[in-house]
């Protein structure tokens, strides 16, 4: 336990002084997106990763956070604070409701199912254009703001972001290592036997399903307040595919594999600029080949190739 | 302790079972044995929760459990190990047996991802109490082990360390001696007769005659479906229904 | 609201609908034999409209010789995808095979956007674009050709399955894998027939709506998930079922563009998909079977 805060605190570290780095240049802003994707990709892993449920969905969730978020705060004025929890907090009651009648569903229906919701909602967006703006989008959303400060430019969003992201990384880092982290595995590897020692899967699975999708509403929160304009088109199944990429490359089941997926492939099209049509089949290629190859992960198949590299080497030392 | 009477179970047109009935003292060993095809996983799955039968009732300590699902069984002291050893493989056989203490501690959703105050010494009483049952089940040397990489004797003695930790008052056993060498079968029957000398109620399948013999106090014969014989293992060795039904299925 | 606009509604969902039907059994057949639903299904309908688009565009082939190429090209994509991507899995759960059919689907789709970039072609009509008058509703040749080459292939489909050696050697390992093994049908064989069959089906699915619809790389998505609504209406079954799920989806779907909003008429299919997984998911026709341990 020790050791798990320790890592926690490097890791709480590194992100504080990342901006140093990058003297608040063009990639602060990118950084920005790395915080709000690590969230998503927290709270895909959760219900994913641990409880071995799938969604295709989640963008869903992430859209209708940042649209309530959107059309309260810059249609209807009220204080984006307010806003923030009711937002998260209806679109967990959204989700909670759904969740029973959905997640009866196993495998290849749930993935059916989840999908299906996440284009229904989609759908939505782009259709009550009196609300949403429709395809066109909803500008004139306000930056967030504490008395006089306004989370106005990219280092302060920074900060913003990424003290949501900790928190939502120490909490989940606190889960899984807890008795109602344990149920989650034990219903992932093996649901009749969970359920047989007492775990109530069903009512479990609703609520992770709830959780990961208020965790997914507050990261569209945060993200409609930084960007102040939202459209459609950043909440679609391409971008559920996504999220779905970036847990299955850092590793399912790992809350730092979130962070590592969520920032490889939030800041591989910003280096590879002349790659920006070939994403999808990046991402379709790396689908299959870590599903193939790696199913631990980066953060699991990386120290195991060093420590056979190690090992190769030590090996012909003594030979 | 446990009444079952008139259970009949009928899947999409075939009777798998024909309105059986028995009872099983407190703190007895019963084994339920058969030939293949005789009913008895099914048996066993219904009183467990996990089928719904078509008629009939199962009475624990004079409360109807009929239809409840397995989740709400174990806090009511019932609690069951499987045919082919179902283990939380990913994850460690401490945590295995953690998982089992899931009735016995209470700290919600919120409060363990908050690490609220009184989660630390649950926590510790959890993991003090699976280590007791694992050097109960003698593999507590492989606490930290991936249970996926358990030999499957060690896989066996996990799942019933893990049924124990729920604290039953009843304990349904699934062919616990299917795959165990004749080494780890004498262990096994050690094992069980201790569960039994701590005050909890076994009962098992098992095609393995001798240890049913050895071990059991009542035995309840399943033959086709239907209640054969019961008995004292003495009063089934000479009844001659049963060896006409085993004999008749070799 | 008219009684002749109704039956022009239902007209037109007719021809839709047979497409979704000839998806979702193209769905059926893996699902039946595999346990797999091939998320990719939809993208096979795509490469069938492109890639005939693509042998009339720079072989200069002729409409009846570049279809048969493109059903070819997309039933060898089909074996490819089956022997790359689905065979050499290790640990082949549902969780893993959603996501390598995923994976390959959107791979495809990037190829083909690379290949022949995002904008929206049409192929010519089979027999040209005079409408027919039926009552007092007009319908095209497009229309006619979509219902006649469905029949014939659901036709042939129904022959392979039940008078054919390969073709009862598939259902007897949808009933049960293991004992077809036994008897000596080479169960990995017929899981990659049934790949062949649906890519085969969904090309020819994606050949006969382009003239109506257009055709470009994203295509595969709708088309594929609104096959699955189909297949899951008609329980999984690549038989009639599915049929009838189809004609039922073609022509809700076109009552509601028609007489709701043609912007939520894409949301119907969805709706209907998820009621059905939530009420019924053994499809409407189906009987309720008894969840095994």
């Amino acid at each position: 336990m020790k050791k798990e805060l320790f890592k926690f605190l490097i890791f709480t570290v590194l992100i504080l002084v990342a901006p140093l780095a990058f003297k608040g240049g063009y990639l602060m802003n990118v950084l920005v997106f790395v915080g709000i994707n690590t969230m998503l990709a927290i709270a895909l892993n959760l219900l994913l990763g641990y409880c071995g449920q799938i969604s295709l969905g989640h963008a869903g969730f992430f859209g209708l956070g940042a649209y309530l978020s959107g059309i309260l705060t810059a249609t209807h004025g009220l204080n984006p604070w307010l806003v923030m929890p009711l937002a998260a907090g209806l679109v967990g009651l959204l989700a909670y409701l759904i969740g029973f009648p959905i997640l009866k569903l196993k495998g290849h229906y749930l993935a059916m199912a989840t999908l299906g919701m996440g284009i229904i909602i989609y759908i939505v967006f782009n259709e009550s254009v009196d609300y949403t703006g429709g395809p066109s989008g909803l500008s004139g959303i306000p930056a967030l703001s504490i008395g006089s400060t306004s989370f106005d430019s990219d280092v302060k969003s920074y900060y913003l972001v990424w003290a949501f992201t900790l928190g939502v990384c120490l909490f989940s880092l606190n889960l899984a290592n807890s008795r109602v982290g344990r149920a989650l595995r034990a219903i992932h590897d093996s649901e009749i036997a969970a359920r047989v020692v007492g775990v109530n899967a069903r009512e479990l699975k609703v609520r992770i399903f709830a959780l990961s999708a208020v965790i997914s509403a507050l990261a569209g929160c945060l993200y409609a307040h930084t960007m102040t304009f939202i459209s459609p088109a950043s909440f679609g199944f391409n971008f559920s595919v996504e999220l779905l990429t970036m847990v299955v490359i850092g590793g399912l089941g790992s809350i730092y594999g979130s962070f590592l997926g969520a920032a490889l492939l939030t800041l591989l099209p910003e280096f590879l600029r002349a790659a920006h049509d070939y994403d999808i089949i990046i991402y379709g290629g790396l689908l299959m080949v870590m599903v193939m190859f790696m199913p631990g992960g980066l953060v699991r198949s990386v120290p195991d190739a060093v420590r056979k590299l190690v090992r190769l080497k030590g090996g012909a030392g003594n030979a | 302790m446990l009444e079952v009477s008139g259970i009949t179970q009928i899947f999409g047109g075939v009777t798998a079972l024909k309105d059986v009935s028995f009872s099983i003292a407190k703190e007895s060993i019963t084994g339920v044995i058969g030939p293949n095809g005789a009913g008895k996983t099914t048996l066993f799955n219904i009183i467990s929760g996990i089928y719904t039968q078509t008629s009939g009732t199962v009475v624990l300590e004079g409360r109807n459990i009929s239809g409840l699902p397995p989740e709400r069984l174990a806090p009511l002291g019932m609690v069951r190990t499987f045919q082919n050893i179902e283990l939380f493989s990913s994850m460690t056989v401490l945590e295995n047996v953690m998982v089992g203490m899931h009735t016995k501690s209470s700290s919600g959703l919120l409060a363990c991802s908050l690490k609220m105050p009184w989660t630390f010494k649950e926590e510790a009483r959890i993991r003090d109490n699976a280590m007791r049952w694992l050097e109960f089940a003698e593999i507590s040397d492989l606490a930290g082990t991936v249970a996926g990489n358990l030999p499957f004797g060690k896989g066996r003695m996990l799942e019933i360390a893990r049924a124990l930790a729920a604290d039953p008052k009843i304990i349904l056993m699934d062919e616990p001696a299917a795959g165990l060498n004749s080494q780890e079968t004498l262990g096994l029957a050690d094992v069980i007769k201790k569960i039994r000398d701590m005050g909890i109620t076994v009962v098992l399948v098992e095609h393995d005659m001798e240890l049913v013999m050895d071990i059991c106090d009542r035995i309840v014969v399943l033959n086709l479906g239907s209640k054969l014989a019961e008995g004292t293992p003495r009063e089934i060795q000479e009844n001659g229904d049963v060896v006409a039904a085993y004999l008749g299925d070799e | 609201m008219q009684l002749d606009q109704i039956l022009q509604f239902a007209l037109s969902g007719l021809s839709t609908g047979a497409i979704y039907a000839l998806i979702g059994i193209g769905f059926s057949i893996i699902y039946n034999s595999t346990g797999i639903i091939n998320f990719a299904q939809g993208e096979f309908v795509m490469l069938g409209g492109m890639l005939t688009l693509f042998f009339i565009g720079l072989l200069q082939l002729p409409l009846w010789a570049a279809i048969p190429c493109a059903v070819l090209v997309c039933t060898l994509a089909g074996m490819l995808f089956e022997r790359l991507a689905i065979r050499p899995l290790r640990k082949p759960t549902p969780i893993n095979l959603v996501i390598i059919t995923i994976g390959g689907s959107i791979f495809i789709r990037g190829l083909s956007m690379l290949l022949w970039g995002k904008d929206t072609h049409s192929l010519p009509s089979f027999s040209g674009d005079e409408p027919i008058t039926i009552a007092n509703a007009t319908i095209l040749p497009q229309h006619l050709w979509i219902l006649g080459i469905t029949l014939v292939i659901i036709g042939a489909n129904k022959f392979f399955f039940y008078h054919t050696i390969s073709g009862k050697a598939m259902r007897a390992c949808s009933y049960n894998s293991r004992a077809a093994g036994l008897v000596g049908i080479d169960v990995r064989r017929m899981v990659l027939f049934s790949f062949v069959i649906s890519s085969a089906m969904g090309a020819m699915a994606g050949i006969i709506v382009a003239p109506l619809t257009m055709t470009s790389y994203d295509v595969g998505i709708m088309l594929g998930l609104k096959g699955f609504c189909a297949a899951i209406i008609g329980g999984m079954s690549s038989g009639i079922a599915t049929v009838i799920g189809g004609l039922i989806l073609g022509i809700l779907e076109s009552l509601g563009a028609g007489l709701i909003s043609s912007g939520y008429k894409d949301a119907i299919a969805f709706i209907i998909l998820l009621l059905i997984l939530f009420i019924r998911p053994q499809g409407l026709f189906g009987k309720a079977e008894s969840e095994r341990v």
